[in-house]
């Protein structure tokens, strides 16, 4: 196996994107913050845009698409990220904490 | 082998060197103690992908990469460790007995059963590709082809910046 032509082969990036995923639904599991879970969060969805990049590259007969969808998957994580933040900040002005321990009441 | 003072073989460290930094980014990432580490290495993290979409032939892809993530993202991230983190070592060592073995469990069965099946399948290179996949194409076919996906993203921005104003601006009196 040649380690320094690794960069050519398809299997690659797939096992990078999936060991991206695996350390988001790692993370998410056991962090105990809504920022820690958010970061988690952050790593799966860069593992999903590898895992498309890597298509787009090796097999698509058009590489546009993979790059498009990269960059809409940049999009919505912003997107995500702005709107779970301003969420933990409400809830750490309500509860002041941002442990998901903490938070454990729900009112109408 | 390839040898390593050529460019292919130099390449090939640059690539090792950017898959090393993406690892070491979500171990630090999931693994830190104290939040803002671990927002460091989730900034690193994005850093070693940006390189990775390098190597995949999109620098385009690489810098926006490095701006929202690295830069936009992990900044707002940092702001809101800041404004919400007031005990930062309270919880460690705390977590229930159960979650460090079963969320390594889960996450090695993922990527395992992910692997087998990457490398499984007979992956079908296309014959012929219609462009090259340059920014040209990318712009062109994101306005023509893409359009509509164009304008229900911005869409998406939009409502998600007032969402987020509107959310954040509750209960400001407390």
């Amino acid at each position: 196996m040649d380690v320094l032509a690794l960069q050519d082969s398809l299997n690659t990036y797939l096992v990078l994107g999936a060991v991206l995923f695996g350390f988001g639904i790692y993370g998410m599991m056991r962090n105990r913050t809504f920022i820690g879970m958010l970061i988690s969060a952050e790593l799966v969805l860069a593992g999903a845009s590898v895992n498309f990049m890597a298509f787009n590259r090796f097999l698509a007969p058009d590489p546009t698409v993979g790059q498009i969808f990269a960059l809409f998957i940049m999009g919505l994580a912003a997107a995500e990220a702005a709107i779970a933040l301003s969420i933990i900040i409400a809830v750490y002005r309500n509860f002041k904490s941002i442990d998901t321990d903490d938070v454990a009441e729900l009112e109408g | 082998m390839t040898p390593i003072l050529s460019p292919q073989g130099l390449a090939g460290l640059v690539f090792l060197g950017c898959v090393a930094a993406t690892i070491a980014g979500a171990v630090i990432a999931t693994s830190a103690a104290r939040l803002i580490r671990a927002v460091a290495g989730l900034a690193l993290c994005m850093v070693g992908v940006a390189g990775i979409y390098y190597f995949l032939g999109s620098p385009f892809v690489a810098l926006m990469q490095i701006l929202i993530y690295a830069g936009a993202v992990c900044v707002t991230i940092i702001f809101a460790v800041m404004l919400a983190e007031p005990h930062e070592l309270k919880r460690v060592g705390k977590i229930h007995p159960l979650a460090g073995p079963a969320s390594i469990l889960a996450a090695a069965v993922l990527v395992a059963g992910l692997t087998a099946l990457a490398g499984k399948t007979p992956w079908q290179a296309t014959g012929c590709r219609i462009n090259n996949g340059a920014l040209e194409e990318v712009g062109q076919s994101m306005l023509t082809t893409y359009s509509m996906s164009f304008e229900l993203i911005s869409v998406v921005l939009l409502v998600a910046i007032i969402g987020s104003l509107v959310l954040a601006r509750s209960g400001r009196s407390k």
